[in-house]
């Protein structure tokens, strides 16, 4: 599994990637989390609006911050 | 009900008088903010529902290929409606222009996007009534419409940066929320903006009061009044770096109103704050050239700048 989350290092995507790493410690899964700030890759995306988080390719969420168990759901 | 709460703690638990400047600061100051929270609560969690309807993706689709004038003024609508955030509006500008929405048109959605947003309207509606929200909603699309043609006028494409044309955009399809979802989002939504801005408001709000209370009353008509011609571009001027704080400036702006400031530079100033904003130029200038970038800002500013004569000559 891979996960990617998508935005340009504003307060609400440093949010997002924290309650990623949360979720995935929580989940005691081996998995891979990566910022993507290149605004070519988030747009291969079609996101417009950030910060997004990008499981296993797919779109999960754009423009708001998840909480750790909405994560956590799909990670499972 | 809440007049009488405000009268019941500054008269009778407090014991200041109403006929001291003490007593009318303080008693403003708590009517005020009781009022603007409820206000803000209710109105944030409504408007957080309405926009969950319309994602920038669906905004971009119904923008895609529409001509100048009617396009401009459907962007500055749904400027209103579209959720924007300017640490977004890199990735927001190069979907809508890359999906075919025209130059001038996408300017008109970035105009009235940021500056007819939810706490500005309900501050101007709390303290200044329901005449001059509506006045600054319909002056505020009247500005992102003619900023948005003017610019798509000027065929200004070549200033955009090169990448952006090349860019490929993907085509997502983000999962809709059901309607327990909507509500518990814009629940959430409503308390982070609140903890965000609250200091703001209540500051404001204090500085309001002070205004109120301990300023003469016609203080400002003799340097901000209709008889100074360069009260409108200096309101603008002060308006840029206070960094779209709506919050923290509405109330201050509305005393200033009671002291002779007229609603034309009253209008022009609450919109310099809320549509000029240093950060969003500096993000702005990834897509845009520094050329675009002022011609962009400069157009706003003389529309902006012309509502505030207009007013002031009129009313």
């Amino acid at each position: 599994m891979k996960i990617e989350v998508l935005g340009m290092g504003c307060t609400n995507c440093n949010k997002l990637y924290q309650n990623v790493v949360e979720a995935v410690k929580l989940s005691g899964k081996e998995i891979e989390v990566t910022k993507v700030e290149d605004i070519k890759k988030m747009m291969s995306y079609g996101v417009l609006s950030t910060p997004a988080l990008v499981i296993n390719g797919v779109v999960k969420v754009a423009g708001k911050v998840p909480k750790t168990e909405e994560i956590k759901v799909w990670i499972k | 009900m809440i007049k009488n709460f405000a009268d019941y703690i500054v008269y009778s638990v407090v014991g200041a008088s109403p006929e001291t400047r003490f007593g009318t600061a303080l008693n403003f100051f708590i009517y005020d903010s009781i009022k603007i929270f409820i206000l803000l609560s209710v109105i944030i969690f409504l408007v957080a529902i309405v926009r969950s309807y319309f994602p920038p993706e669906r905004t971009r689709r119904i923008l895609s290929h529409k001509r100048e004038y009617i396009g401009n003024a459907l962007a500055g609508l749904l400027g209103i409606v579209t959720p924007f955030c300017s640490c977004s509006a890199v990735p927001l500008f190069i979907g809508f222009v890359e999906s075919g929405v025209p130059l001038g048109v996408t300017f008109s959605f970035l105009v009235s996007s940021p500056m007819i947003n939810e706490v500005a309207l309900v501050l101007l509606l709390g303290l200044f009534g329901w005449k001059v929200a509506l006045l600054y909603i319909s002056t505020g699309l009247v500005v992102s419409v003619i900023s948005g043609i003017v610019i798509g006028k000027m065929r200004m494409e070549r200033y955009v940066q090169d990448y952006v044309y090349q860019t490929k955009v993907g085509n997502i399809e983000i999962a809709q929320q059901n309607f327990r979802e909507k509500i518990e989002y814009a629940r959430d939504y409503t308390r982070d903006l609140l903890k965000r801005i609250w200091p703001y408001v209540l500051i404001g709000i204090g500085v309001g009061g002070f205004i109120h209370g301990y300023v003469p009353s016609d203080f400002l008509l003799k340097y901000a009044g209709p008889g100074n011609p360069f009260a409108v571009p200096v309101a603008v001027l002060i308006g840029v770096p206070l960094y779209s704080n709506a919050a923290g400036t509405i109330p201050i702006v509305q005393a200033l109103m009671g002291k002779g400031m007229p609603i034309g530079t009253v209008l022009a100033f609450m919109m310099a704050v809320t549509a000029l904003s240093f950060p969003e130029a500096v993000i702005l200038k990834n897509v845009l050239k520094m050329r675009l970038l002022l011609i962009f800002f400069g157009i706003v500013a003389a529309a902006i700048i012309g509502v505030g004569y207009l007013f002031n000559s009129v009313l």
